[in-house]
């Protein structure tokens, strides 16, 4: 691939601290290259800031490659921008076209405060798996590990839900700012494998009440967390979970 | 001070078991007693953390990230090195030691390699035990796959994501404990001091990321699970936030630094794109399970690689290497790309690239096959280049990776300060000279699971401990120390990014204290980053405010601490007049241009001590094997 130079105008939201009031402010990203990354380009913008004393663009990132979940804003008014199946982290400028005119915005969500311009707080994620994200087994008390055999099919759908990274772009993405895309995609994935059955109707009436404690929407089956989920997790672990909490409901004895 | 590795006597297949029953108990009702403080949230953090918090003693752990599910270990994508022996190809807790050992190039100790080997069972148990999804067999049972330097199967992957899933699987250990109250957990915090008192690690100073505050934590130990350093080559394939901070603040202080100049350089990651770039993208080393790597025959030769015929294409792997093939170690895959690159046979518009093609592969097995094994890599791949690799073979290139050298640990883990105890990849590890794949993932589950959880207690069950609390003067000392730094970092007010400070490290540590190294540049290296040290503390400019999220902030510290530490890389690099493993001497090597290893002279533990910046004093550990007699490491 050859690569070609663009100049763009980007809409960044800045916003000094979790009370404060925030705006879009305009910066102009010029000669980049087509074969750099979107934070590459914004590293560019952040560099002149910095150059000239200006404070840069505050925004989270890590490892750069698709897999930590650190990065997230909203490009254009979609999480992770206009690419399906990716992170912000993974979009490349070759993407946008010269003289483009980019909004960037932080992830939106009551359960998400804003800190500091891009960066989220996104720590209600952890708490839901504190609260029962989980199968408890204490190191050193587990079986041999091919004594229970799991059904391959099985082991490949529990796979595709562990695929999730916890960016939060389903909330982000979703009218009501839900959570059922993320807490769906760990309860899938514990209840389909053999290992996750000892503690299956306590683990998601706890998720979800954690959910709803934290401030988090319903579900009213918009799909737009499916549409923008970078790791592709399907909406039908939101039926699962449907179903593994009304089963739980109706068959456990877990004290409210 | 004499080093003292505490290699428990006994046969090699006893010393573990006998280490466990000699090491003094801690009980049950008086662990709660023990303060422990762990930094860091990897794969080693995490599963000491929750194994600690399980066993009853109060837990504290830091991670500077905003959840402890983002630590590096997320990214290891090929998979975790068990023997167990399922494929019945022959595989051992031995043999498995015996490839560690010498894939290492017999530069670390026999007794942790073989425990190693020892424990790498019982963390796939426990994993499995977490839900952790491995590949599986259509009868149920789980999927293993080959890596470089070794001839069987033995890796445990989940497709492209193991790490992740690993990683996942030690963060639902350590959040359950954080939900049953035994653990306190803080994130956005960065340790930048530690604190002693009489002599032992008592606690640490922290910045709090949000508000810039800086705040104390004390404990009866400290447990460094920090990562590795590849950073300091600016371009690396490790996290932007990646860094050395915690492990150089802890041997200024007085941890010995062990083989720092051993540095992985991994042979399949993307090539550079151009000066843009911040960072580098690793493809999986299973990926030359089905993979062939090459270079067309002829130099400079410009056609597309699906024009170039079978003739006129070098397999050099497969003809250099035969009995390995595409499955060579790392050191010596990357060398060898180096060499072809270096020689005129690069590909792509720099020429500093290889082929790794799959269309042999696609015609055997078919592209679902291929799909199903590495459809992430081939997705990220095109995601990055806008290559389609099923159809164009992939273009890669070595970059830095992995760093064996670390904190010098004893066979407790406990590194030359008492009390501070040092797992993963911060510590000098049992990889030696250079590590195999799948063994970073087993090594830090190693630590954390099943090593620190018994050698910790012993520890606290033999010391007597004076009450430390937070007010101690040595608290106040340490957190004036901070202070006083981050003051003098932000009145600098230079004319240079911290970025722009770190890019021009990253070149010099690249060209002379990189994949190959002579005398003559590590001594101009020397130089070089003394003259950038002196310019950093000159010219550098972080705008904004320390009382605030400042991003800049944090990098200037910790690219601060790889100015130092780069420094020592290059002396230690120059002092070892050998090539093993990572560590390549340009002045030792045999005629065909492989690694010369000289184990008369330096079959040794090169651990540094701190006395001012620029100026280190070597201390050895002998490494004696009785039970792997080094040889030529041959994969001809």
């Amino acid at each position: 691939m050859s690569s070609k130079k663009l100049n763009l105008t980007l809409k960044v939201w800045r916003q000094a601290g979790p009370n404060e009031k925030g705006e879009f402010k305009t910066y102009y990203a010029n000669n980049i290259s087509t074969e750099a990354s979107f934070l590459e380009m914004l590293d560019i913008v952040n560099e002149e800031l910095e150059a000239r004393g200006e404070d840069p663009i505050a925004y989270e990132h890590d490892c750069r490659e698709g897999i930590c979940g650190t990065c997230g804003m909203v490009i254009n008014g979609r999480p992770h921008g206009p690419l399906q199946g990716i992170t912000t982290c993974q979009l490349h400028m070759r993407h946008f076209k010269d003289g483009d005119v980019i909004y960037i915005e932080p992830f939106r969500a009551k359960a998400f405060p804003v800190i500091k311009d891009l960066v989220v707080d996104r720590s209600a994620f952890d708490k839901i798996i504190q609260a029962g994200g989980f199968i408890s087994v204490n190191t050193g008390s587990a079986p041999e590990a091919n004594s229970i055999p799991v059904k391959k099919e099985n082991a490949e759908l529990a796979m595709d839900a562990a695929a999730c990274i916890g960016c939060g772009a389903c909330v982000a993405a979703c009218p009501n700012a839900s959570a059922m895309l993320f807490v769906s995609a760990k309860v899938s994935h514990l209840a389909l494998l053999p290992q996750g059955l000892p503690e299956r109707e306590i683990r998601v009436q706890k998720m979800v009440a954690k959910m709803d404690e934290l401030g988090f929407g319903n579900c009213s089956n918009v799909g737009a967390c499916e549409a923008e989920c970078p790791k592709e997790i399907k909406i039908t672990n939101i039926a699962r979970l449907n179903r593994e909490f009304y089963r739980a409901r109706f068959l456990s004895n877990v004290e409210e | 001070m004499a080093l003292e590795s505490k290699i428990p006597s006994g046969p090699i297949q006893e010393k573990w078991t006998n280490h466990k029953f000699n090491l003094k108990l801690v009980s049950p009702a008086n662990k709660r007693r023990y303060d422990i403080i762990v930094v860091g949230t990897g794969l080693a953090g995490s599963s000491a953390a929750a194994s600690l918090a399980e066993l009853g003693y109060n837990v504290t752990v830091l991670t500077f990230h905003d959840s402890p599910r983002r630590a590096h270990s997320i990214a290891a994508q090929g998979g975790i090195n068990a023997a167990k022996n399922y494929p019945n190809d022959g595989d051992s807790i031995y043999r498995l030691f015996y490839d560690t050992l010498k894939g290492g190039d017999y530069r670390a100790r026999e007794a942790n390699v073989y425990r190693l080997a020892e424990v790498s069972n019982n963390i796939i148990d426990q994993c499995v035990a977490q839900g952790v999804p491995f590949a599986r067999e259509y009868g149920g049972l789980l999927d293993n796959r080959s890596f470089g330097g070794a001839q069987l199967s033995r890796t445990f992957y989940a497709r492209g994501q193991t790490g992740q899933q690993l990683l996942l699987g030690a963060y639902s250990a350590l959040s359950r404990q954080v939900g049953l109250g035994r653990i306190k957990l803080y994130t956005r915090r960065e340790m930048l001091g530690l604190v002693m008192v009489d002599g032992m690690a008592r606690g640490l100073i922290a910045r709090n990321l949000l508000t810039g505050e800086l705040e104390r934590f004390a404990g009866h130990a400290v447990v460094l699970a920090t990562g590795g350093y590849s950073r300091v080559f600016y371009l690396s394939t490790n996290a932007m936030n990646c860094n050395a901070t915690a492990i150089w603040r802890a041997h200024k202080k007085g941890a010995f630094f062990g083989n720092p100049c051993f540095t992985q350089i991994h042979p399949t990651c993307l090539p550079l794109h151009g000066e843009q770039q911040s960072k580098l993208t690793l493809m999986s080393e299973s990926l030359r399970n089905d993979g062939r790597i090459w270079v067309p025959k002829q130099k400079g030769d410009k056609r597309h690689p699906n024009e170039i015929p079978e003739s006129e294409r070098d397999y050099y792997l497969e003809r250099i290497y035969p009995s390995y093939g595409n499955l060579t170690p790392r050191d010596i895959a990357s060398r060898a790309a180096k060499r072809m690159c270096d020689e005129g046979y690069g590909v792509g518009e720099t020429g500093q690239a290889v082929y790794l093609d799959f269309s042999d592969s696609i015609k055997r097995l078919g592209k679902k096959v291929i799909e199903e094994r590495y459809g992430n890599l081939f997705q990220m791949y095109e995601m990055i280049t806008g290559d389609n690799p099923y159809e164009v073979p992939m273009k890669i290139y070595p970059a830095p990776h992995y760093t064996m050298g670390g904190l010098w640990v004893d066979y407790n883990l406990m590194s030359t300060i008492p009390g501070l105890y040092v797992i993963g990849e911060a510590n000098f590890s049992d990889h030696g000279a250079n590590r195999l794949g799948a063994s970073a993932l087993m090594q830090g589950l190693a630590d954390g699971y099943f090593i620190l959880p018994y050698t910790i207690g012993d520890y606290l069950a033999s010391h007597k401990f004076t009450p430390v609390k937070t007010d101690h003067e040595e608290f106040v000392k340490e957190e004036n120390a901070q202070k006083d730094l981050i003051k003098r970092l932000m009145s600098i007010n230079g004319k240079r990014t911290v970025d722009d400070l770190h890019r021009e490290l990253g070149k010099i540590m690249w060209n002379y204290v990189g994949m190959s190294r002579n005398a003559e540049g590590l001594k101009k290296a020397i130089q070089m980053i003394k003259e950038l040290r002196e310019e950093f503390w000159k010219n550098v400019k972080i705008p904004g405010d320390a009382q605030d999220l400042n991003q800049t902030l944090e990098r200037a510290g910790r690219v601060a601490d790889f100015l130092e530490l780069g420094e020592l890389m290059a002396i230690d690099a120059l002092h070892r007049n050998e090539s093993c493993g990572g560590h390549f001497r340009e002045e030792y090597q045999t005629e065909d241009g492989e690694a010369k290893r000289d184990d008369e002279n330096f079959a040794y533990v090169a651990a540094w001590e701190f006395k001012e910046v620029g100026d280190w004093v070597l201390h050895k550990e002998p490494l004696v094997f009785e039970y792997v007699k080094p040889s030529t490491r041959s994969y001809k």
